[in-house]
């Protein structure tokens, strides 16, 4: 906080906006009574995180009354104003947030037992009501909740009354067991000795582990850890010149040896997630460049990773179409990915000299629409001589090296494989990015009339970006056909296409290091459209968070979890500009001198 | 033919509207030409023509002895004109120095591979686009230069930006300039500057330059010719004196007298 605190001022405690935090109570309700509609709770019951006390089913519900308490408690900052003094003004402005939504949910328990409205809404039946009345009477449900709910938003007030020192210790001690807790099938995974101390015999901490965690993260955090880590990170980002570019080597250097390093330790569950990461990853990467350098919002991007996937197969596989002439050979995974990679820069080409001529909304409908006509064309009865239509085609063979094999059954190698592809294609976007290229593309994002006016040949730039991005994705493509042994066009549905532009945009638009971030947190904790991620109970619902979360960065951060500076300047103009003046940066046209006379 | 910029019989319709009325206008090598008129008289869509943004419904555009009719903005650009805009179009969210850089796009031609590869050759035409880009933008004093280079052109004055614009289309090497309003905005300091550098920018740097202006001191000053449009048409062309002096343009500017519409 730089602000310069004038004073704190003190206010009674029903000194608050009693009508804004009803309200708020009532979106809280509103949020309740939609996720227990939705079957989170009873989808998610079986999974229990701390034996006996809590399920993944209640996790679902309580943490908004938590997060609401919290957020009605937030005041903006501003410099010169006086701040209002914490303490039971928060309480009790958090208790009523949550008494009002706990009732609400209350309402629901009351409703459930007075009227079947199970034909709408599937999960309006006795399970639910058990789960909210907490396998006891109805009246016990309906007392409860609402005082569950201001208990929980209370102490998401708290928050803020604590020191932050102490704030962050505890935060950091229930995110930290909460994290032990859900991803216990990684974390066994990972380090198989800790099962049998930390987790009980049908999963879930014990509550012993689990306050013994809890400790532990409060200890390391209150020690300092964090902070001393944000101080790095902040020195990092001042450094300059030498030291920066030492330090980045050496940042670079050791992701790069975790990355080469962990899956040599770990199981294959996490061998398997860290390949489908990787396979998003790069298609993430492609996109990259389509949509984050170039400005091109390609919505049929899959194309190009079902091309990738289909000549590979087409290639390798005995199992391909009987119509394909003899002189089409079949040929090893690495002959085969050099053929692709020529093959996916046609179709490139191909689909985007029509549709790149168009501008903004016009050219995403229609690349949305080229994306379904091929996987369309893959399925069709027309082409069912070479693609096998619904059928697929089967029995690729693993990618053969020689020393090792990349298949399926081998999630690390195929992890491997992907790593090399990741490396060249951050290397191409890095190199782009800062070339002449890479300027075009700056530029046709930023007016392209007035690019093509300033001489850049818009077209071709537009165009070479789409080549580059579907040639990325046949990497992409390559790889997955070798992983899965078997390519349908059921594969390639529109979905994958506005999954891995959720990836870009909620990792950060134009930057690499977002992309990569972005693919980690959204396919390897939700999972990526068939792929499981660490929250493999959330797969039912992954569609639902996945759109929840792109509301939510929208409205909050539209420049992703790690932005493009570009990027943040162009969302935030107004913000920017006025730092920039308070740092003195803006120039003043009357102390500049004349030029010459 | 020895005129640098020929325009023959040029006419532009937008619907029913007359944008450009049988326009013949040329500009010699080395010349600078003021193209006035009032509101709405077509001196924007004059260089929208010019530039390929609009194409003529009739007519011919002739540089350098070939029509540009048909060409693309930026295959215009390639030939050797460039152009600034009345309302400032800078790439806002770019630095300075990549403003400038950018624009020397089709001046230079190391693609894909020279970047990936970080060939000798492209390393070399990275560091020449960046010596012009600062050699062009050092044509304006201190002002874009220095700790200047590496800040977003959004943060840049009102007068800097339009600085930075001319420097934009400097770096794309042309042989025309066409500057639209170069000096409005600017306080009579600014503009008294920069009407002295658009001569330079003819003695020193060697471009013919075509400018829309509204501010006539300017356009006395750095003139040799002017044009004055009104209504699509040409109803005047000579030196500042004679067309200003021309009856046509007083009342295309100021209306006509009241006992004369009798």
């Amino acid at each position: 906080m730089t602000a310069e605190q004038v004073d704190e001022v003190t206010r009674g405690p029903f000194d608050f906006d009693i009508r804004g935090s009803m309200r708020r109570g009532l979106l809280l309700g509103l949020g309740l009574v939609f996720i227990s509609l939705a079957g989170l709770p009873i989808g998610l019951d079986t999974r229990i995180l701390i034996k006996p006390v809590l399920s993944l089913g209640y996790l679902s519900l309580i943490w908004l009354p938590f997060i609401s308490g919290w957020a009605s408690g937030t005041e903006t900052v501003l410099d010169g104003v006086a701040t209002t003094k914490r303490g039971a003004r928060d309480l009790v402005r958090g208790g009523l947030v949550g008494l009002i939504g706990g009732a609400c949910l209350s309402l629901l328990v009351l409703l459930m037992n007075w009227f079947d409205l199970r034909d709408p809404l599937v999960n309006w039946a006795p399970p639910l009501s058990a789960i909210l009345q907490f396998d006891r009477s109805i009246a016990f449900g309906v007392l409860v909740w609402p005082l569950l709910s201001a208990v929980l938003s209370c102490a998401g007030a708290g928050l803020h009354i604590i020191t932050p020192k102490i704030r962050s210790a505890t935060l950091s001690a229930v995110l930290f067991t909460l994290a032990m807790a859900i991803f216990e099938t990684f974390i066994v995974d990972v380090a198989d000795f800790l099962d049998d101390k930390l987790y009980g015999q049908n999963g879930g901490l014990t509550v012993m582990s689990a306050i013994v965690v809890a400790c532990l993260a409060f200890t390391v955090s209150a020690i300092g850890l964090g902070r001393r880590v944000a101080t790095a990170r902040v020195n990092y980002q001042q450094s300059t010149g030498k030291t920066k570019a030492s330090q980045t080597t050496m940042l670079i250097a050791i992701a790069a040896i975790t990355v080469v390093v962990v899956p040599m330790i770990t199981g294959k569950i996490t061998q398997e997630l860290f390949a489908n990461i990787g396979i998003f990853l790069l298609l993430a990467l492609g996109l990259n460049i389509v949509v984050g350098l170039a400005g091109i919002l390609d919505l049929g991007y899959v194309a190009f990773f079902a091309v990738g996937g289909y000549t590979t197969a087409v290639l390798t596989s005995p199992n391909r179409g009987p119509d394909w002439p003899s002189w089409v050979p079949t040929l090893p995974w690495w002959g085969a990915l050099l053929v692709t990679i020529a093959i996916s820069g046609l179709v490139g080409l191909f689909i985007g000299a029509p549709v790149i001529r168009m501008r903004g909304d016009y050219l995403a409908i229609v690349t949305l629409g080229f994306g379904e006509i091929i996987r369309i064309l893959f399925l069709s009865d027309w082409l069912n001589g070479y693609f096998n239509g619904a059928q697929g085609i089967t029995n690729v063979p693993p990618a053969d090296f020689g020393i090792i094999q990349v298949k399926g059954t081998d999630p690390r190698s195929v992890f491997y494989l992907v790593l090399v592809f990741a490396a060249i294609s951050i290397y191409v976007s890095w190199r782009l990015e800062r070339s002449r290229v890479g300027r075009a593309w700056m530029a046709i994002r930023e007016d392209e009339s007035v690019a093509e006016a300033m001489g850049v040949n818009t077209v071709n730039m537009k165009l070479m970006a789409f080549v580059v991005g579907a040639i990325l994705a046949s990497f992409s493509g390559a790889v997955f056909a070798a992983k899965v042994g078997s390519i349908f066009p059921t594969s390639f549905l529109i979905l994958v296409s506005i999954i891995i532009l959720v990836v870009v945009i909620v990792g950060g638009m134009g930057n690499i290091i977002g992309v990569i971030v972005g693919s980690i947190v959204l396919i390897g904790v939700l999972g990526g459209p068939k792929q499981p991620g660490l929250l493999a109970e959330f797969s039912q619902y992954k569609l639902l968070i996945y759109g929840a979360l792109l509301i939510w960065m929208m409205l909050r951060r539209p420049e992703g979890l790690v932005p493009n500076v570009r990027r943040s300047r162009e969302l935030h103009q107004e913000e920017f500009l006025q730092d920039a003046w308070l740092r003195g940066e803006i120039d003043d046209d009357a102390n500049t001198e004349e030029v010459d006379s | 033919m020895s005129h640098l910029l020929d325009i023959e019989e040029l006419n532009i319709t937008f619907g029913g509207l007359h944008a450009l009325r049988d326009l013949d206008f040329h500009v010699e090598e080395g010349e600078i030409v003021g193209v006035i008129g009032p509101n709405g008289a077509g001196k924007t869509t004059f260089f929208n023509m010019i530039s390929g943004m609009v194409r003529p419904t009739s007519g011919d555009i002739l540089f350098e002895g070939e029509t540009l009719v048909g060409l693309d903005p930026n295959q215009v650009t390639q030939r050797g004109i460039a152009r600034t805009f009345q309302n400032v179009r800078l790439f806002a969210n770019m630095t300075i120095l990549e403003n400038v850089m950018v624009s020397q796009h089709c001046r230079t031609k190391r693609g894909v591979f020279g970047s990936l590869f970080n060939t000798r050759a492209f390393r070399e035409e990275e560091a020449e686009i960046r010596r012009y880009a600062e050699e062009v933008l050092g044509f304006f004093g201190s002002r874009l230069v220095g700790y200047r280079l590496e800040q977003p052109a959004s943060v840049l004055s009102y007068a800097n930006r339009r600085r930075l614009e001319i420097a934009r289309a400097m770096a794309t090497r042309p042989r025309l300039l066409l500057l639209d309003e170069p000096v409005a905005g600017m306080n009579p300091i600014e503009t008294a500057e920069l009407t002295r550098l658009i001569g330079r920018l003819r003695s020193e740097w060697g471009f013919t330059i075509v400018l829309i202006e509204h501010d006539m001191n300017v356009v006395r000053d750095v003139s040799d010719r002017v044009v004055c449009l009104d209504h699509g048409e040409t109803i005047a062309q000579g030196s500042f004196e004679e067309v200003s002096s021309n009856s046509d343009v007083i009342e295309a500017y100021l209306g006509r007298p009241l006992e004369s519409k009798k």
